[in-house]
């Protein structure tokens, strides 16, 4: 099993706060309105501590970190 | 132009046919379960909802994980503006639907099924709920009918999945794919009206329909529902409805979240979903609508991405807000004439809206978009400010 996560956001929970993209502005940008855009590909180690803190921060629980392998989805 | 399967019997204008009839023609249902699934992979039948995805795999996915609680759903919501195809069959041929419904129910293991009508298709909705009072006890047990809300997403399955379980027909986050987790946490196999048409009578024939449901629309002299073999040349079928009625600037193919093209290649093109796919484009939901060389393409791509924009669920930001600027600048740029910084505008959001919502709706606005800039482009370079709206 793969050890690699990325960030998935739910669209529809996410109502572009944008603080992700202040915690992670290596892996997340945002977009014309304000709505997080995130770099695709698994997040490096030295990464992985921002990025659950993404997680853990945003206001509306909008984003998971899931297996790499395990995300055969649309969505970036 | 072709031997009618799913039309063949009675006139379909003449309305709803009876039980009995059907029963007569066609003779009684046929047994669903494995072996059926088996036989709709082997056909390589597709769903003509507009997704086109196998059905065979799709059934033998919910049989898997029904654990003989699973959910049907018959779509019969046909949002897409010009598409008339299902509400055909679901006034003029009710009991092939519920056949296909029962024979989906018999094989995915199910025990319910859900017959999901766009709720302004009165003549369909009476005609289902009249066929349904014809049917067996058992099968009036495990059918029901709920109307659905007339907006273009609420066809979309996870939408279909939120009206029955919530009363709210907005798409939902996936995963988990309806197919997966749908109504009530089951397994739910959510399938065209048509699909299910197509099925009761392959488990009749043992072989493939070879036809499809299409409606022609736009500049024809009879613009309307046909059904023809699959294959059949596009011009062949823009001659069935009546021919154009002027001069044709471009087809578009498969309604609203389809793709345009030039009238001139277009004509030879064959109405068939695998070999669409195979040139990069899609039969979708059937639409084949004629644009004519009258109209100003610009302003008329304006009016549809201003209608998609206000059909937006208004969930995800990037589709509420995305599709909103994208037809607020294709309405510029018709209304006030080419700006090369809108053009700009154009591709760029268009890029940071695909594939950023729940469901596919900005996908399938954006892609029409692209589509109709890359036929259009001249159009879109220099269009005159002409203050005129055509939608």
């Amino acid at each position: 099993m793969s050890k690699e996560f990325e960030l998935v956001v739910d669209r529809i929970k996410c109502d572009g706060r944008g603080l992700c993209a202040e915690i992670l502005p290596e892996r997340i940008h945002l977009d014309s309105w304000g709505y997080p855009i995130m770099t695709k590909g698994p997040i490096p180690d030295h990464l992985m501590g921002l990025a659950q803190r993404t997680v853990d921060d945003c206001p509306v629980l909008a984003l998971t970190l899931r297996r790499v392998a395990a995300q055969k989805h649309r969505g970036r | 132009m072709s031997a009618p399967r799913l039309l063949a019997g009675p006139d379909p204008s003449r309305g709803s046919e009876r039980r009995a009839e059907h029963v007569a023609r066609l003779g009684p249902l046929p047994k669903g379960g494995h072996a059926l699934v088996e036989l709709l992979v082997h056909t390589g039948l597709t769903g003509r909802g507009g997704a086109g995805f196998p059905v065979g795999l799709k059934w033998r996915a919910v049989a898997a994980s029904s654990h003989g609680s699973a959910v049907v759903i018959a779509n019969g919501a046909e949002g897409e503006p010009h598409s008339r195809k299902d509400r055909l069959l679901m006034t003029s041929r009710p009991h092939l639907i519920l056949d296909g419904a029962m024979l989906a129910a018999a094989s995915v293991h199910a025990k319910q099924v859900v017959l999901y009508i766009g709720e302004d298709h009165r003549a369909a909705l009476r005609s289902m709920s009249e066929a349904l009072a014809e049917r067996t006890d058992h099968e009036r047990r495990l059918m029901r009918i709920v109307p659905a809300p007339a907006r273009y997403v609420a066809g979309d399955s996870s939408a279909t999945v939120h009206l029955v379980d919530a009363g709210i027909a907005t798409p939902t986050t996936t995963p988990p794919s309806p197919r997966d987790r749908g109504v009530g946490g089951a397994a739910t196999l959510v399938q065209n009206v048509e699909t299910l048409a197509h099925v009761a009578l392959i488990a009749r024939t043992g072989t493939a329909t070879g036809t499809v449901l299409i409606t022609v629309a736009g500049s024809v002299n009879a613009p309307g529902v046909l059904e023809v073999n699959a294959g059949t040349p596009l011009g062949d079928a823009v001659q069935l409805a009546g021919g154009a009625s002027e001069p044709a600037r471009a087809v578009l193919l498969g309604g609203y979240f389809g793709q345009w093209v030039p009238a001139a290649d277009a004509w030879t093109l064959p109405i068939d979903p695998q070999a669409l796919h195979a040139r990069g484009l899609s039969l979708g939901c059937g639409v084949i609508g004629l644009l004519p060389t009258s109209r100003c393409p610009v302003c008329e791509v304006a009016g549809i991405m201003r209608y998609l924009a206000s059909e937006s669920s208004a969930q995800c930001g990037p589709c509420f807000f995305g599709l909103r600027a994208l037809a607020d600048a294709c309405t510029r740029i018709a209304d006030r004439g080419t700006d090369p910084g809108d053009l700009q505008r154009l591709q760029r959001w268009s890029a940071e809206v695909y594939g950023r919502g729940a469901c596919k709706h900005p996908d399938g606005a954006v892609m029409f978009l692209l589509s109709a800039m890359k036929t259009f482009g001249d159009d879109f370079a220099q269009h005159p400010a002409h203050l005129r709206r055509t939608a």
